[in-house]
C-alpha cells in the first residue's frame, strides 16, 4: 500500500511500484489526446518547493500537475534565503499554513524530505536529495524499460558511472531489485561504494565483464565539477573507459537498450550518436516521466495525516 | 438485437454511429452491440473504450484512489451520433462523469445511452435512450450481471443483493 509521501523507493513494496507503473500507464493516454487534462486535482494546489535548481524535474512535475488540473507553484528559495538564515524547516511551514495539498521537495542535503514530511500537513515528494534517493526518476526509468522489454523481472540491468554519488543510481538500485532484474553496477574504483554490494548489487570495474548479456545499459551523469578532485584523472580517460559508444555496447544483448537520466554529456557519458539514436530511449525516458509523475500526484495528492491510497 | 434495431430506427445515418463503452461492464456488451450492430446496419461502426475514473465527482473526497481503466479512442468523435455503453446505471454520476470526458474528445453531433439494466435511483438528470431491463431496486442493494458475456438480452440473470451481504 502506498504511503503517504514518496520519499524513497527503499520504502516502497514491489506491489507499491507496480500500481505506481500500472497508473502511470493510463495517464500516458492523456498525453495523446489534444486536450491534454483532465479535471482529477481541480482545485488542488502542487508546491515545487526546489531548493537546488532544476530546469528538467520542475517542468515535469508541473506540467503533470497541470495536466490533472492542479494549480502547481514553483518556489525556488535557491541558496538566497538560507543565506538569510532562513531555515528549510521555517520555509516549508511557511508554505504548509498555505494549505498546499502535495509539497515536491528536492534539496541537495539528504534526508531534508523525510524531515519535512514529518513536520508538514501536506504530503510530501522527493523530487531528489544529496546522494540519496530520487524515487520518480527510478520510477521512470522502469516505466520505459517495462514498455521497451514488456517486462522487468529477469532482467540484466547494468549502470555505469559515479555509483557513489548518484540518487539516480541509488533509487534504480532499490527499484530494479524489487522488480526482481539483476542490477549491475560498473565504474573507476573510487566511484563505488565498498559497500555497494550489500544493496544486493554486483559491482565490477570491467565494463566489459558488466555489459556482458546486458538488457539495459544506464549511464548516469558524470559531474563535470567533481572530474576536478580526486575520484579520476580527467575526462578524457573516463570517456575511454566507461564512455559507451557502439563498439563498447556489442558485448551487452543485441536488443540491448540504452538510458540515461539527462542532461547528457556527449562524448563523455555516451558517443554523440548514441545520446541521440536508438537503442537510446531517452526522450521516451522524458516523455513518460510526466505520465508517471501524474500518477503518483493522483495516488498521494491531498491524503491526510495517516491516510494511505488504497487499492 | 433488439437494441441494435432501436439504434438504426433512431439514428437516420447508421455510418456516423459511434459506439463508447464504459469499462469494466460496458466493454463486452459494447462489443456485443457493434457486432449486432454491423448485422443490423450492414456497414462497419466504430467502438471507443472511455474510462470515467479520472472524471469522478467522488475522487479525492476520500483516501481511496481507484484503479484506472484502459482509454482507448480510435475515431474522432466529431460529428458523430456517440451512443455510450454502461451495464448498469443507477444514479446518473458515471454518465454524467462520462459525457465530460467524451467532449475533451471533441464535439459529438449527439449523444445516447445505452444501459443493460437500469435501477431507476437517479441522482442527476440523465436519461437512458435504450434499456435492455428496468429493475426496480432499493439503493443499498447491489446488482450482479450474471450470462454470457456482452448478451444484451435474454440468457442473462440478474442477482439482487440485499445489503449488507458480502460483495
Amino acid at each position: 500500500m502506498i504511503g503517504r509521501d514518496l520519499l524513497g523507493i527503499e520504502d516502497l513494496e514491489r506491489s507499491d511500484i507496480e500500481r505506481i507503473l500500472e497508473t502511470a500507464e493510463r495517464m500516458q493516454e492523456i498525453g495523446e489526446r489534444q486536450v491534454k487534462k483532465v479535471p482529477t486535482l481541480r482545485g488542488r494546489t502542487i508546491v515545487n518547493l526546489f531548493f537546488e535548481p532544476s530546469t528538467r524535474t520542475r517542468a515535469s512535475f508541473e506540467i503533470a500537475g497541470k495536466r490533472l488540473s492542479a494549480d502547481v507553484v514553483n518556489f525556488s528559495p535557491g541558496a538566497s534565503s538560507l543565506s538569510k538564515a532562513e531555515s528549510i524547516l521555517d520555509t516549508a511551514l511557511t508554505l504548509d499554513a498555505m494549505d498546499p495539498d502535495v509539497v515536491i521537495v528536492r534539496h541537495k542535503v539528504a534526508g531534508v524530505p523525510k524531515r519535512l514530511a514529518d513536520s508538514l500537513r501536506a504530503p510530501v515528494v522527493n523530487a531528489g536529495d544529496g546522494a540519496h534517493e530520487h524515487p520518480t526518476q527510478a520510477l521512470l526509468d522502469m516505466l520505459t524499460v517495462k514498455q521497451e522489454k514488456g517486462r522487468i523481472d529477469g532482467l540484466t540491468v547494468t549502470i555505469i558511472g559515479d555509483i557513489a554519488h548518484s540518487r539516480v543510481a541509488r533509487s534504480n538500485i532499490y527499484g530494479f531489485s524489487k522488480m526482481g532484474a539483476e542490477v549491475r553496477v560498473v565504474g573507476p574504483p573510487p566511484m563505488l561504494p565498498a559497500d555497494v554490494e550489500s544493496l544486493g548489487v554486483k559491482a565490477y570495474i570491467s565494463l566489459r565483464e558488466a555489459l556482458e548479456g546486458a538488457d539495459v545499459v544506464m549511464a548516469l551523469r558524470i559531474q563535470l565539477e567533481r572530474v576536478q578532485g580526486a575520484l579520476f584523472p580527467s575526462i578524457r580517460e573516463y570517456a575511454a573507459t566507461f564512455g559507451l559508444d557502439r563498439a563498447k555496447l556489442r558485448y551487452a544483448k543485441d536488443d540491448a537498450i540504452v538510458m540515461h537520466p539527462g542532461p547528457v554529456n556527449r562524448g563523455v557519458e555516451l558517443s554523440h550518436d548514441l545520446a541521440d539514436h536508438r537503442p537510446s530511449v531517452i526522450l521516451d525516458q522524458v516523455r513518460n516521466g510526466v505520465a508517471l509523475r501524474m500518477a503518483v500526484l493522483y495516488l498521494i495528492a491531498g491524503l491526510a495525516p495517516g491516510e494511505e491510497s488504497a487499492p | 438485437m433488439r437494441i441494435a434495431h432501436e439504434i438504426v430506427e433512431r439514428n437516420e445515418k447508421p455510418e456516423d454511429v459511434y459506439i463508447v463503452a464504459i469499462p469494466n461492464g460496458g466493454v463486452p456488451l459494447g462489443r456485443r452491440l457493434v457486432e449486432n450492430l454491423e448485422e443490423v446496419a450492414g456497414q462497419r461502426i466504430p467502438m471507443g473504450i472511455l474510462d470515467t475514473t479520472l472524471y469522478r465527482d467522488d475522487v479525492h473526497t476520500t483516501g481511496e484512489r481507484p484503479l484506472l481503466r484502459v482509454t482507448e479512442m480510435p475515431s474522432s468523435v466529431d460529428g458523430r451520433a456517440v451512443i455510450l455503453v454502461e451495464d448498469v446505471v443507477n444514479t446518473g454520476r458515471t454518465i454524467r462523469a462520462a459525457m465530460d470526458a467524451l467532449m475533451d474528445f471533441g464535439r459529438p453531433r449527439s449523444v445516447q445511452v445505452v444501459a443493460l439494466v437500469d435501477r431507476g435511483h437517479r441522482e442527476l438528470p440523465i436519461k437512458i435512450d435504450y434499456v435492455g431491463k428496468n429493475i426496480p431496486t432499493r439503493p443499498e442493494e447491489k446488482v450482479h450481471l450474471r450470462g454470457e458475456d456482452g448478451d444484451l438480452e435474454g440468457l442473462l440473470e440478474v442477482v439482487v443483493e440485499a445489503a449488507g451481504e458480502g460483495a
